[in-house]
């Protein structure tokens, strides 16, 4: 225990040139998760209001930038090799298409056939059987 | 300073003899670590689409059927799920300070960061039984045991539910083990091993504070209800609230009974099917408040039935709780940390393992952030 407490008071003193860490400073921690806690009440709240169908996307916007900050500042990719973000992000442009082609295709979908009309070259020729004598 | 390790120590001395985290396939600490990084993220990215698929569902049947989602929505108790919102949030807080302590080589506080994720992780569980076991009772069941809200007679619950007394046997057979195992190393003696039990303990305990903390919430909205009912007999002539329940506080109730109560008989009438109409008596529905303008569009007993909101309830159960599953995983990534962390493996050069656990542990936080409003918050 004494060992461990000698080592924190030997690296406060100069973290930044020890290592390869990167240690968020608490008051950006603590920052960020009262900005998250405020978004959450900000979003529990617009869903009282009556936005019709702007509300799923406010809701979504509002998660959005929840989700930014908990990537950007608690998943530290703010401080992270730009590879890790573009395969990480890769992966939100991949869901957009998987969701966003199903939507396309089910909207498009009918439970009936709809026949455009098309005018008749030649007059219909009535060959009905009950009407064969 | 001389027991510190440094950057320069990995490069200039043998280095597999003087890192023994240091596995002898990498250079030096730091190519450990990204390459443990790379490794995790793209682990994220598979968990990112495995969830797509389930959010594809989500998407799909609600641009079909929006008139369901906004229906069994308010099923949802969205204050539990707000306060579960925000026990994440400040897990996600307490995880991301305690990757701070592992990089700072700050062997306590990341024992006490460790067991603060742990001891929300428990409370998001045991509001979320809590949650679950209050719809089992109702018969808000997937698709093929769905119950009708509407039409059967409502299987209103007292008490503590049978299912969260069988949920919560494994937590309370953990409070056990780990109460005589916290007892047992504190009376020999064993600061290690009371240092694991300790955490542990508490972490099980959380649960049952969770529990607690969700039949709480529930029970105030209850009686909230218990209010509005009463008010509404007192206000209202004897036969008219059979779809009762259309306010969200008496008052409003009070003021737009007669036109409310009108148009849901009228409702009712046109659109109940013969056999729902015989079931439906005055006392069996008491359970949701409904705003009558809210279900114009699509008759309730369109909506209320397995292939209505039973099919909510089944993409409702599936997301959370596969969510769930992925907080039951991290709590065993995390008792694997907290081992370690009270053997003091991890220093300034070798934190690769709470930062990894860290990243899935905000991505199970990241769902809980879209599932939040897309499931509780519908208007």
């Amino acid at each position: 225990m004494s060992e461990s407490t000698n080592s924190v008071a030997d690296t406060s003193s100069h973290e930044e040139h020890h290592g390869f860490a990167h240690p968020m400073p608490v008051w950006q921690l603590l920052a960020v998760f009262f900005a998250l806690v405020g978004l959450t009440l900000l979003t529990v709240w617009q869903a009282t209001l009556d936005l019709g169908s702007a509300e799923l996307w406010v809701s979504l916007l509002i998660a959005t930038i929840k989700a930014s900050l908990v990537i950007l500042f608690f998943m530290h990719m703010i401080h992270d090799k730009p590879l890790n973000a573009i395969v990480f992000i890769s992966a939100f442009v991949f869901v957009a298409l998987f969701i966003g082609f199903t939507l396309m295709d089910a909207l498009q979908n009918r439970d009936v056939l709809e026949f455009k009309e098309v005018p008749p070259a030649n007059p219909p020729v009535a060959t009905s059987p009950a009407n064969v004598p | 300073m001389a027991h510190e390790l440094t950057h320069d120590d990995a490069h200039g001395h043998d280095e597999h003899g003087h890192l023994p985290f240091l596995a002898h396939h990498f250079e030096d600490p730091e190519q450990q670590f990204d390459a443990g990084k790379f490794g995790m993220w793209m682990f994220l990215v598979t968990e990112v689409l495995f969830f797509s698929g389930m959010f594809c569902a989500y998407a799909l049947y609600r641009s079909l059927h929006p008139e369901v989602w906004t229906f069994a929505s308010q099923f949802l108790n969205e204050i539990l799920g707000a306060f579960n919102t925000i026990v994440l949030l400040f897990s996600s807080l307490t995880m991301a300070w305690a990757v701070r302590c592992a990089q700072k080589h700050q062997r306590t506080g990341l024992i006490v960061c460790l067991t603060l994720t742990l001891a929300c992780a428990a409370i998001f569980l045991g509001v979320k039984a809590v949650e679950y076991t209050h719809k089992w009772d109702i018969g808000l069941l997937p698709a093929g045991s769905y119950v009708p809200q509407f039409i059967m007679a409502n299987q209103h619950h007292e008490g503590i539910s049978p299912w969260l007394i069988r949920l919560s046997i494994l937590p309370a057979l953990c409070v056990i083990g780990f109460g005589g195992w916290y007892g047992w190393s504190v009376m020999n003696k064993r600061k290690y091993a009371a240092q694991i039990a300790g955490p542990l303990l508490i972490t099980s305990l959380c649960y049952f504070l969770g529990v607690g903390i969700g039949i709480a919430f529930q029970n105030a909205e209850a009686s909230n209800h218990a209010v509005e009912h009463h008010a509404e007999e007192h206000a209202e002539g004897e036969h008219q609230h059979e779809e009762e329940g259309h306010g969200e506080d008496a008052g409003y109730h009070q003021e737009n009974e007669a036109g409310s109560d009108h148009a849901l008989a009228a409702s009712t009438e046109e659109h109940a099917p013969s056999v729902a109409g015989e079931l439906l008596v005055e006392e069996n529905v008491s359970l949701v408040s409904t705003p009558a303008d809210r279900l114009k569009a699509v008759p309730i007993t369109m909506v209320d039935q397995p292939g209505g909101a039973g099919l909510f309830f089944s993409i409702y159960y599936m997301m959370t709780g596969i969510h769930a599953l992925h907080i039951i995983g991290g709590i065993i990534a995390l008792t694997w940390l907290l081992v370690r962390a009270v053997r003091d493996d991890f220093n300034e050069l070798y934190f690769g393992p709470v930062d990894y656990v860290g990243l899935y542990w905000h991505l199970v936080d990241l769902i809980w952030i879209y599932l939040f409003p897309l499931l509780y918050l519908i208007t």
